[in-house]
């Protein structure tokens, strides 16, 4: 289907476009990749108005660096410049694994890791993936800057608490040094969006696990992490039996998506197994 | 209201007023006529309008033309150069690599993208290479080796390339249309 019209801007620097959103942030919509954005006025679930093109902003928003113990990436970073970064894939290499089976070539060429924050699809890849992280969202507007971290910044399918004048211009999370980390998924066949993903960072000593964080696409409205998991893996030893068991059971009260690919109680089942399979590829790096 | 988009194409400049809602693939289609660039899905899975956009394959039903100001594309009819088949569309010809051809257009322009980044893929590299490319007809068998063809006549240090399953084509011209 053709999109419904809409008026088309491109500010030439950040200030311009804080600016226009400031104005009627309510109805505009901000296209980066447009790999989330065109789709859905494809098939005129969104409308937008307004469409505020930021190309302008990618050579001052696409770039991935590390200052002092924080990796930072801009928000119009594409997803195969974080597959072929070689700072990640020493520093955080389940970006690197993650964003590698996100769609398709050309998806990647063109998808940026700040539209796939702000769009929040619960099937998404690197939600799940800056939650296990602790990630941060920087958002600029106008009025100045705010820091949100994941664990609040995801609030519903297709919603987060970003406001209306405001743009993701940044996530940053603290380097993972020393941990093992991997992210696993049941794709779809057709669209490859997550139908259950698992992105696991662990810490290991003496043969047991110190810590685990782990985020879970696909399985409920909003990416997920489970103390109570996160609490069973501690001090469990790493061979698969102690794993397994420790992954057993923590998903049964979710509130779990339901759709034609997999029904709640399958998600519930699909997130205890990769859980097990994401901390043991982890674990075997 | 339409804004003045200026693009290149194959090489040439063209400058056109378009509404911002127009995408690419309309653009290339209806605007300046190169129907080489299939439109198979219109929900961004199938592949069949992959073009080039600065180097990096696109599927063309998911970008607005407003947004390539600047942009320099290359589409399927700008592979071949002065009557000679780029060595990927000789790959296809070689190893029989389509059947009904609608997804060939875009098959071509994103092996394209796959041997500029890896000269040498193994097969399995291939086949993670084109999976945002759909064919109904092939089973992607012949398409891979397709590609390995042209792999190997780019780069001589490929991996040898196995038989076509299929008899080759006979490779008469096909008459002209009157």
């Amino acid at each position: 289907m053709i999109p419904s019209a809409f008026d088309y801007s491109t500010p030439a620097n950040l200030d311009e476009v804080l600016k226009l959103l400031a104005e009627d942030g309510d109805n505009s919509k901000v296209l980066a990749g447009g790999h989330s954005l065109i789709p859905a006025m494809r098939l005129r679930l969104a409308q937008p108005e307004k469409i505020i093109d930021i190309q302008a902003l990618r050579p001052q928003l696409s770039y991935i660096k590390e200052e002092g113990d924080i990796i930072k990436i801009g928000a119009m970073t594409t997803y195969y410049e974080i597959e072929s970064s070689d700072l990640l894939k020493e520093k955080a290499p389940i970006l690197p694994e993650a964003a590698s089976v996100i769609g398709d070539v050309q998806v990647r060429n063109w998808g940026t890791v700040g539209g796939s924050m702000v769009h929040a699809d619960p099937s998404s890849d690197l939600p799940s993936v800056m939650l296990a992280l602790d990630a941060e969202m920087v958002l600029k507007s106008a009025k100045g800057e705010r820091v949100e971290p994941a664990s609040t910044f995801f609030a519903g399918i297709l919603q987060t608490t970003i406001e209306p004048d405001e743009l993701l211009t940044e996530i940053r999370f603290k380097t993972p040094t020393g941990k093992k980390s991997s992210y696993k998924k049941l794709p779809n066949k057709a669209s490859h969006y997550s139908v259950v993903g698992a992105a696991a960072v662990v810490g290991v000593a003496d043969g047991k696990i110190t810590d685990a964080a782990v985020g879970f696409s696909g399985l409920a409205e909003i990416p997920m992490r489970f103390d109570e998991l996160e609490k069973n893996l501690v001090g469990v030893s790493t061979d698969e039996a102690s794993i397994e068991k420790a992954c057993q059971g923590f998903a049964s009260g979710v509130d779990a998506l339901e759709d034609l690919h997999g029904s709640q109680e399958y998600r519930r089942a699909m997130a205890e197994v990769f859980a097990k399979r994401a901390i043991l590829a982890a674990l075997s790096k | 209201m339409k804004k003045t988009v200026k693009l290149t194409v194959n090489g040439t400049t063209y400058e056109r007023d378009v509404e911002p809602r127009t995408l690419l693939v309309h653009f290339l289609r209806d605007n300046l006529g190169l129907t080489g660039t299939h439109i198979g899905c219109d929900t961004s899975q199938c592949g069949a309008c992959t073009v080039l956009v600065n180097g990096q394959s696109l599927k063309s039903c998911t970008a607005f033309a407003v947004q390539m100001q600047g942009a320099e594309i290359t589409t399927i009819e700008g592979l071949a150069k002065e009557g000679e088949l780029h060595p990927i569309q000789q790959g296809f010809w070689e190893m029989h690599g389509l059947q009904c051809g609608y997804c060939t257009p875009g098959m071509i322009m994103q092996s394209v993208q796959l041997l500029d980044r890896n000269a040498n893929p193994s097969e399995e590299e291939i086949r993670h290479g084109i999976e945002g490319n759909l064919c109904r007809c092939t089973g992607y068998q012949n398409i891979v080796k397709s590609i390995q063809w042209a792999a190997q006549h780019k780069n001589q240090g490929a991996t040898e390339v196995p038989e076509a399953d299929a008899p080759q084509v006979d490779p008469k011209p096909i008459s002209p249309v009157p």
